[in-house]
Formats: structure tokens, sequence, C-alpha cells
């Protein structure tokens, strides 16, 4: 099926700064892709040249097979912007219907559609009051509830997180997972990693517009190494282990880094042969901060 | 390419934001009182000693009030090119700065009609200032003193034309600029522009040809001051028009007075002025980064 995002070899400056550098990225149909990188390194400049916001200095882009920047193109989309101000002398359900109006939703449409998305957002007990007056959470519930008015095939969210609550963030989640299993594709932006872990399908991590990792979280979050505990092994380390790549080693647990899960077996049989005792053995799965860190080279936290 | 639904969606909400702003509830409210003033400025006119005695005549009368009502005119055409660079600016460089504009361009809205809409509601605002003060304070004057210029729609038009050449040109600026810096280079360019009318005059009336073609020349860069004189134009007497004729060039120097209407081409030329530098804007718009 056609990817609803195809960006090639994007490149954008603004004057000598540099803000992508030959982004490749892809939103297949239902897909929940997530952005992340740490301030400054392209994610909204990315999320707004998909929206035709900014336009590329080199590179090509479409989005629903058409042109980026065609306004045709954003029929199908819904977009929360990180920055944004709804009229705060617009009342909820005016600032949805003046979107359901530039969406060009028919007029015998909008009503039904205006307060489906309220109820949705949990809105509707306050539909009529000044948006003006709302917290920053309930703005932020207003933000995403016109992203998702019309039913959009593809949401871009650019950190929806911002200003939520413990609660509102789990709200959140559970609409994007909800947005997932009706075939919304989704964009999210956000430098809260755990948000991207629980949600996201892929992830492309962006450092200073460069694309230092893309793939599938499963992929991304690949074991890192295997952990054994054991006792019985002589020191030094017999020569027999060096076959396994470097090992740390702290009292009885043994980490051998970047170690393949399909050589446990040939590292247990190892191990034994060499008269130890295994008690526990264990793939070292990182978070995806962890791997993030990794990835910048920024040591874990704790350590120096 | 327009999309007109859209740019009515766009014109109904900035002309409902125009609306309920304090600042043009604040213009209505003390263009009124401006015009009560003048009106008992006028009815004073009737109580100068040699009125009633006959000694100063109606035509004389209305003469002063015709000057005095070209003054006025004055102050409300600079007060609406102010109002139009204050609501401009922050129309398009404002709302960028926001953040408003990224939620409603990335709307399957052609940037154009962002643009049009918005300029359609505060040119509607700029019109309807323009006639609503125009007319009161024509309305006044005739109550009063009994003067009714020859052509009282002419000047209103003028003035709303005034409005709308500096609303295009803080639209056109708004595009490259922030609200501050597009509203500060077009007040500055519309105070340029007017006394580049006065420092014509001078050059006329002291025969110095290079500075009479700064005039003719900074109207066609921006005609908001060839228009002004169209409004003065408008509002004069025709015995003033025939006096000035007669008295040489010095009456040149004279920046309230205008011998002529402003040519059929320069009208022409102010219409198209306008439609390139929305054209301009459009085009500056369309290639913005929001």
């Amino acid at each position: 099926m056609a990817a609803v995002v195809e960006l090639r070899g994007i490149a954008k400056s603004y004057g000598r700064q540099t803000a992508l550098e030959a982004l490749d990225l892809s939103v297949g149909p239902g897909e929940v892709v997530g952005l992340l990188g740490p301030n400054g390194a392209g994610k909204t400049t990315a999320v707004k040249v998909v929206l035709g916001l900014v336009r590329p200095s080199s590179g090509e882009g479409r989005l629903f097979g058409r042109p980026l920047g065609d306004p045709e193109a954003r029929r199908k989309v819904g977009y929360l912007p990180e920055m944004f101000r709804n009229p705060p002398w617009l009342t909820a359900r005016e600032v949805m219907r003046y979107h359901a109006e530039l969406l060009g939703l028919p007029a015998a449409q909008r009503g039904r559609v205006v307060d489906a998305a309220l109820a949705n957002a949990d809105l509707t007990d306050r539909a009529d009051d000044l948006v003006g007056r709302y917290s920053k959470g309930m703005q932020q519930r207003v933000g995403l509830a016109v992203a998702l008015l019309g039913g959009p095939a593809l949401v871009v969210l650019d950190e929806p997180a911002t200003g939520l609550d413990p609660i509102g963030r789990e709200e959140l989640r559970g609409a994007i997972r909800g947005l997932r299993e009706s075939g919304t594709s989704v964009l999210l932006n956000s430098h809260q990693l755990s948000e991207v872990e629980q949600v996201c399908d892929r992830v492309t991590i962006l450092h200073q517009g460069h694309v230092l990792a893309d793939g599938r979280l499963d992929e991304l979050l690949r074991a890192g190494g295997i952990r054994v505990r054991v006792t019985g092994l002589e020191q030094p380390l017999p020569p027999p282990l060096d076959r396994f790549g470097p090992v740390e080693r702290d009292a009885d647990l043994f980490l051998f880094r970047g170690l393949d899960q399909r050589r446990v077996p040939e590292l247990v049989a190892t191990l034994v042969e060499l008269g130890a005792q295994v008690h526990a053995v264990e793939p070292i799965q990182p978070t995806l901060e962890e791997r993030f860190r990794q990835l910048l080279h920024v040591p874990p936290e704790g350590h120096a | 390419m327009i999309d007109l639904g859209a740019t009515w969606v766009i014109a109904r909400l900035t002309l409902r934001e125009a609306m309920r702003r304090r600042m043009l509830l604040a213009l209505f409210g003390l263009s009124g009182v401006a015009v009560l003033l003048t009106a008992w400025g006028y009815g004073q006119l009737q109580n100068v000693p040699g009125v009633s005695t006959g000694n100063v005549s109606i035509d004389q009368v209305q003469l002063v009030a015709s000057q005095l009502l070209i003054g006025v005119t004055f102050m409300f055409s600079f007060i609406l090119a102010l109002f139009a660079v204050l609501a401009a600016a922050p129309a398009i460089a404002g709302a960028r700065e926001s953040g408003e504009l990224q939620a409603i361009a990335a709307r399957p809205v052609p940037r154009s009609s962002i643009l049009l809409g918005k300029w359609l509601a505060l040119a509607l605002v700029v019109v309807g200032y323009a006639a609503a003060s125009g007319i009161a304070e024509l309305v006044v004057v005739a109550l009063i003193t009994g003067y009714v210029p020859v052509q009282p729609a002419e000047a209103i038009l003028y003035v709303a034309a005034e409005g709308i050449v500096v609303l295009s040109l803080t639209f056109l600026l708004g595009t490259r600029l922030s609200a501050v810096t597009s509203g500060v280079v077009a007040m500055l360019l519309f105070g340029i522009a007017w006394l580049s009318g006065v420092v014509g005059g001078i050059g006329l009336a002291f025969g110095d040809q290079a500075m009479s073609w700064v005039a003719p020349l900074v109207s066609v860069m921006l005609p908001s001051d060839g228009l002004w004189r169209g409004a003065i134009y408008s509002l004069e007497p025709a015995s003033v028009v025939l006096a000035g004729a007669g008295a040489g060039p010095q009456i040149a120097a004279f920046p309230f007075f205008a011998d002529s209407p402003p040519a059929p081409a320069f009208i022409a030329w102010s219409v198209a002025w306008v439609v390139i530098v929305l054209l301009g804007a459009g085009i500056g718009f369309a290639r913005n980064d929001l």
C-alpha cells in the first residue's frame, strides 16, 4: 500500500543554519511513527515540511501521493502544533466549527461532526465556554479535538503531551492507540521517550538535522547483549571466552555486550566446559531512553 | 489559486475579531467625541463677532468651515492610516509569531485565501470607518454651517482608498517582517509619502524642478498622498479652487490645498498598485516558512 507520507532527501537550511539534512521518512497507512530527538534536532521542521508549512531547501516528498504544499493533500490531515493558540474569545464549539468550515465539511454534517469531536474530547459540558478561560490541559484537549476533527487519515502531533498531567497523558496514549486501531496513521513528534516507546510502531531518531536511527521499535530495542550469572570461573578469564566479544564483570555477573542471542547455547556450553556453574542467563534489553543515549553518545544517568 | 469558501470563512472570523477589539471600540468612540467637539467648534463659528451684524458673510463662514473640515478630515485620515497599520501588522506577521497561522495553514486552504480573507475583512473595517467618520462630519458641518462640499462621496472614497493603500502596504511588509517592524515601517512610509507631497508643493511654489518631482514620483511608489489630495479637492468649495488658481504658483506650498482632482490615470494606477502589492504579498506569504 502506498505510503501516506514519503520524504526523500529533504534538507532545510535557515541561512547558514542547517535544520534538516537528507531526511528520509515514510509513514504507512495505519502506522504510528515517532520522531525523536533532543531540542533543535529538526523534529518540528520535519513535521512542518510534511504539512507544507516549511518549504524544503532540497529533496522531495509526497503526502497522500500529492506534492508537499498541495492544499488538497492536507484535506485528510489533522494537526496539533507544538505552539498553538486558538482565539481565546471563541468557545470550544466555535473553534471546532471554524476548523470544520476550513476543512470544507458540508454544512449539514458540521454540527454532528463537531458534537462528536467535543464528546470524544470530553468537552461537551464546557463546549460553550471561551477557550481563553480553559486550563492549559483543557486547551491542549481542544487542540487534539481539532486535530481529530472529521476523522483524518493522518494525524500529526507535535509534542502533544505538553501541559498534560499524568491522567491526560494516559488519555493521549489511549487516543493514539485508538487511532492506530481505526487505521489512522500518526506522526508523533516528541521528546518524551516513554510516550513514544509505549505507542509507536516505528521510530526515527534525529540529531542536528541528521537521522541517527530509523526502524521498528523492536529492532531498535533489540537485545544489547547477554547477562550471565556464573560462579566457579577462574581469573583471568580463560581464552575460549574471547570469541564472545568484550566482557564486563561485576562480581558474579558477566555482561557480554553485543552478543547475539542466538549464540547463548554456545556460550553456556563453553562456560560449562570451563567448569563454571551457570545460574542465570538473560538478554540485556535496553529501554528507548538507553538506546537514545547510546546513539547520542550521552552516558547513562548517574554516570559521569 | 483562491478558495472562495475558505476566504469567506477567514474574512468572517477576522471581521469578528476586529469588531471585538478594544482598539476599534476606542477608534469609533473617540472619533464620535471628535465629531461632537468639531460640532461645537462649527457652532462657535456662528458666534464670531460680525456674523450677526452681517460684517462676516455666510460665504466667509462656509469658507472657514470648509478649511476646518479639511483639517478634521486630515486628522481622521491619519487615524485611519494608523488603525490600518495596527490592524494589518498582526494579521499576518502577528498570527505567524503567535502560532495561530500554522493551525490554519495546515488545513486544505491555499495561503492566498488566508491573506485575502484577512485583507478583505480589514478593508471592510477601513471603508466602514472612513464612511462613518466622513458622513458624521459632513452631516455636522452641513447642519451647523450649511456648507456641503461639491463632491462629498468622492472625498470619503479618497480617504477610504488612502486607508486601503496603507493597509495593503502593511500586509506586504507583514509577510516578510515582524509585526512591530512592519507596522513601524508602514507608518514611516506613509509619513514620508505625505511629506513628499508637501515638499513637491514647495518645489512647485519656488520653481525648483527637482523638488517638484518628488511628489509625483513618491505618489507612484505609494499613492496615499495623491489620494489624500483628491480628498482635499473634493472637500474644497469652488471659490477656493478659483481663488487658488488666481493666486499664482505659491499656493502650491499650502499643504491643505489642491487645485485639481487626481488624474484618471493616477486613480487607475492606485487601483493597480493595490492589486500589485496584494499579489506581492500573496507570493511572499506563499513562500513564508511558518
